[in-house]
């Protein structure tokens, strides 16, 4: 037996734990704990597998709707129909600290984790996309995580073999040395397909597959549940995993081949805390105990303790419970795909996890009081003091720009507006065969196509399955939750459903990331607050309910927090595949529309607080972002598929950051025909109906609910008379020229800028930065 | 036409030119997993892109000592026809079927994009059907696409014919700035010297369907399947 420290209120206290939580944990053992029970506590209670301080908000959410399958904290991921027995399951997950540290395999193995948590399911992924967040571009430390985090995701999804296919990069300094990395993934699989990760069955015995658990992500799960310091990057680079793709795949593949046979009752994958969480849960989730033995559990490095095998992470692992009797298709099929497993214990009757090494005890808890009874914090909030500052500056005082039409280029320009080529083109995002919409539109759209779905029985006929279209985007902007947290969650929900109906789909749920700073202090727990409600609120109104997420807090090191950052992922299904919409203008000729209207007609100045405008021109973070009208954005998606779907819209685009000028800026110029082949369709624009004396504020004003749509100009004038009967303002404000200008009229200004100027400052800028000798 | 399409651990192309080849183009088409050594019957062998054994030690490297590999050299030999894409492009290479290698791109990146490509001789059972002057438009998706062999052997490519595709701008013109990855002469693809066995790196498979919104990929597959019929359908 190894020395094992004693257990001292220091060891306690470097265990995350508090003086309170180790009484509960004495209880709950009925005795002192040993240091691998302390050990498997202070993993399974940290805010990152427990949500101690979040549960509690986190029941605001709408969970329910008639296409739930497997709801939000049920299993490893939510389940939802798209009818014909066929289902979904997606879910984004963080890996904000890792990255921090180690960009590359911090990113990648959130990719993989993400990955796992969707085959464990049943399911085959079959795309991903993520969301990103990084301080300001001219900081080399900056650009190091931002290239060190891209070529992570490339590395592990493009081995890996899934399309990554759309995602958000935000760049703003309260995110230096705290980058945030969130990782989505979907999956398909049949209805008769869902697996869970339930330790069924007393007297079945438990594998562990996957490559050999080593000391590497030691205890990751409790890293991630703390600030970031200064010494974090040396002290903590062990609790970084390391990842492998290939692994990866051949365990997925090997999974779904295992689970087609039906010799598995349970399967769960061993993520944050590795062989602890995955034990224990799936006791707590069948109403079993299990017991297993560390000496058969494959290891990468002589000597380690029972405490390092147990809270490892290394990367690629599942746990498997098997119906007895059944071990030999285990074997069979994980010697075909050459890879190592190990029946390591069984499933027992008495409720306990009991953890042996070489059949000696080594640690003994009760697994549902473990994975269930983690303490519940309601913790202290009150409105931060920033706010007072930022809802000072009135609109109105806020000085017209001399040159307005100059802002444009400024505004493409700049990296978080700029295009994102820069990342997608290092990421594969056409393997499968079935990206129908690339990055670079509102949202992305695949096809899903029988070849998709996992495998059915050896001796089971091949289904017919109907090719299935599915829409995603992640949204988020952090600067409008930073200045409102209720009102720029609404925002952030409304513009992810926006984007999914800008490209022909349906909303259907939501999965969504939660990204604060430390929940101890009351302001930064205000703004958590806050946020919850909104993003409630609306994921009510639009009728996606949340499916399950990831909360991520303590990201923030001693120079402040981030933003609060609650990333929003949403799934939609497009009926027909007629029905996909891209964003840039089509044929010369074509009439363009604003739904929506232009301004707010009783404030026009309304959309500049928090506005790109404000901070790229003036250099403020300020002002009161728009409020989001739930009802009205409804109203406005449910009349843009209603058109979409009488198939006279040939594009469709969302106005949000830059507002009206940038959004028919990108109609204009995101096509891209070829790698340095952008096709460019310039537009004549007429805004003198709106009444706004502020050009600005036209221009660049970002007031939500607003989409440009483009027709033929024979059924232009009938669809506007449609979007109005529907309940939406609507305005035909151009036609498309298709020449080398955008020209917009407004009042008595006649501006224009020429679309290859545009194109080089949108296009270029990120790479010209990061690919600068 | 009979296709068998090879499966490393690793591919992960696979799929993908099964569905092209069996549902698109309506051609009975089956994986064969790398532990066989026997092909059976087959018209065609295709070697998918992916990371076959993880891309460990060098892309390729692994795949070429696989059982299945043997056997493909076999076939060859008999001058069965071979394409290898991507990964499979590079398989060949390792395994000595086509010449040259496939290095880092010049960008150290990974690059997902769609090229034009120059058809630079219609003289091959891969690109006999691809209509005169027709340029094509097909994605890439790798990070070691960067074609390079010595200059004896360039000259013998250029000699004889063996150069398939080269990278190209929107008008068809051959430059550097219409290079990806730094291949030597803007090389995308090339077939050995019985012009059985040809290698690319684009994707023609994920350019195959009008659903995706494009289709010239299919053009390489209706050369083969033309060379494959006696009597072929007119394009």
């Amino acid at each position: 037996m190894y020395p094992a420290p004693a257990i001292t209120p220091e060891l306690i206290a470097e265990h995350g734990l508090t003086p309170e939580e180790y009484e509960r944990i004495q209880e709950i053992v009925g005795r002192e704990p040993n240091f691998t029970e302390l050990g498997i506590f202070s993993v399974m209670w940290s805010e990152h597998c427990s949500y101690k301080n979040t549960r509690a908000l986190l029941k605001g959410f709408p969970v329910e709707s008639p296409r739930v399958l497997v709801g939000a904290g049920e299993e490893n991921a939510g389940i939802l129909d798209i009818g014909d027995d066929l289902a979904i399951s997606f879910k984004i997950e963080s890996h904000n600290h890792p990255s921090a540290v180690e960009p590359f395999q911090g990113a990648a193995t959130g990719v993989g984790g993400i990955i796992r948590d969707i085959f464990t399911m049943g399911a085959r992924p079959v795309c991903a996309i993520n969301s990103l967040r990084f301080g300001e571009l001219d900081n080399s430390e900056v650009r190091r995580l931002f290239r060190g985090v891209v070529s992570g995701i490339a590395h592990y999804g493009n081995c890996f073999g899934i399309p990554t296919v759309a995602g958000e990069v935000y760049f703003d300094k309260s995110y230096e040395g705290n980058p945030l990395v969130n990782a989505f993934a979907l999956g398909v699989l049949r209805h008769d397909q869902i697996a869970r990760g339930a330790a069924k069955g007393v007297g079945n015995p438990v594998f562990y597959v996957g490559p050999a658990t080593g000391r590497d992500g030691l205890a990751g799960a409790a890293f991630a549940s703390q600030d970031l310091t200064e010494e974090s990057a040396e002290q903590q680079r062990s609790a970084v995993q390391v990842g492998d793709p290939f692994m990866e795949k051949l365990c997925m593949e090997a999974c779904l081949e295992l689970l087609a046979t039906g010799a598995v009752a349970g399967i769960q994958d061993m993520g944050a805390a590795g062989l602890t969480c995955s034990t224990c849960e799936t006791a707590a989730r069948g109403g079993t105990g299990i017991e297993i033995d560390l000496a058969k559990v494959p290891q990468r490095s002589p000597g380690m303790t029972p405490y390092e095998i147990l809270l490892s992470e290394s990367q690629e692992r599942m746990l498997i419970i098997v119906h007895k009797g059944r071990e030999e298709e285990v074997k069979r099929i994980f010697d075909k795909w050459d890879l190592p497993w190990a029946e390591v214990g069984k499933v027992t009757d008495d409720g306990m996890m009991v953890v042996k090494n070489h059949g000696e005890v080594v640690a003994t808890v009760p697994a549902a009081k473990l994975a269930d009874e983690a303490p519940l914090y309601h913790r202290d909030s009150k409105e931060p003091e920033y706010l007072q500052k930022t809802r000072a500056l009135q609109l109105a005082d806020v000085p017209a720009l001399a040159k307005p039409e100059a802002a444009l280029a400024k505004l493409l320009g700049w990296p978080s507006i700029a295009s994102k080529n820069w990342v997608y083109r290092q990421y594969d995002h056409m393997v499968r065969a079935g990206t129908a919409i690339n990055p670079g539109s509102d949202a992305a759209v695949i096809r899903v196509k029988a070849d998709s779905y996992p495998p059915l029985p050896i001796d089971e006929p091949q289904d017919d399955i109907p090719d299935k279209y599915l829409a995603m985007s992640v949204d988020c902007n952090g600067v409008q939750v930073y200045l409102d947290p209720y009102e720029g969650s609404k925002a952030t929900v409304a513009e992810a459903a926006r984007n999914l109906v800008c490209s022909g789909a349906r909303p259907l749920g939501a999965t969504d990331n939660l990204n604060f700073g430390n929940p101890h202090n009351p302001e930064l727990f205000w703004q958590l607050k806050e946020s919850v409600r909104g993003l409630a609120e609306a994921c009510e109104a639009f009728g996606t309910p949340v499916t399950g997420g990831n909360v991520s807090l303590y990201n923030q090191n001693p120079a402040g927090a981030i933003d609060p950052t609650p990333t929003v992922g949403m799934v939609g299904l497009v009926e027909k595949p007629e029905h996909i919409t891209s964003q840039w203008f089509k044929d010369e000729g074509d009439a363009i529309l604003l739904l929506g209207q232009a301004v707010e007609s009783d404030d026009p100045l309304l959309g500049l607080g928090g506005s790109a405008l404000l901070q790229v021109e003036h250099g403020r973070k300020e002002g009161t972002p728009p409020p989001c009208d739930l009802a009205k954005e409804k109203t406005l998606h449910d009349a843009l598929l209603g058109l979409i779907e009488t198939g006279v819209v040939k594009s469709a685009h969302d106005c949000a950051e830059g507002g009206l000028a940038v959004a028919l800026a990108e109609c204009a110029i995101s096509e891209l025909t070829a790698r340095q082949t952008p096709r460019l369709t310039g537009a004549e624009i007429d805004l003198s109906k709106a009444e706004c004396e502020r050009l600005d504020a036209l221009l660049y004003g970002e007031a939500h609910g607003r989409v440009i749509i483009t027709t033929s100009e024979a059924e232009a004038g009938a669809a506007v008379d449609r979007a109005k009967l529907l309940g939406v303002p609507s305005a035909r404000i151009g036609t498309v020229t298709g020449s080398d200008t955008l020209d917009v009229k407004a009042g008595d200004n006649s501006l224009s800028w020429n679309l290859s100027d545009l194109h080089d400052v949108w296009w270029n800028t990120i790479a010209r930065v990061m690919d600068k000798k | 036409m009979k296709f068998a399409v090879l499966q490393f651990p690793g591919s992960n192309c696979d799929q993908d030119c099964v569905h092209v080849l069996q549902n698109v183009l309506g051609h009975p088409t089956r994986l064969l997993w790398h532990k066989e050594s026997v092909l059976g019957d087959v018209d065609a062998v295709l070697v998918p892109g992916g990371f076959s054994y993880g891309d460990y030690l060098r892309t390729g490297s692994i795949a070429r000592f696989s059982p299945v590999m043997q056997a493909v050299k076999e076939f060859a030999d008999q001058g069965g026809l071979v394409l290898g894409i991507c990964n499979g492009f590079q398989i060949l290479c390792e395994a000595g079927l086509l010449p040259g290698a496939l290095i880092r791109n010049r960008s150290l990146q990974f690059r997902c994009e769609h090229v034009y490509l120059k058809v630079a001789t219609q003289d091959s059972p891969f690109t006999q059907a691809i209509p005169e002057g027709k340029l094509l438009r097909i994605p890439i998706a790798h990070g070691e696409g960067n074609y390079f062999c010595d200059a004896a052997t360039l000259e013998e490519l250029e000699a004889k014919d063996q150069i398939l595709f080269q990278y190209a701008d929107r008008d068809g013109d051959v430059t550097d700035h219409a290079n990806p990855n730094g291949s030597l002469k803007n090389i995308a693809g090339i077939c050995n010297t019985a012009r059985n066995v040809a290698g690319m790196m684009p994707h023609p498979e994920r350019a195959a369907e009008p659903a995706l919104n494009e289709d010239d990929g299919r053009l390489i597959f209706e050369s083969l399947i033309a060379g494959l019929n006696p009597a072929p359908a007119p394009a």
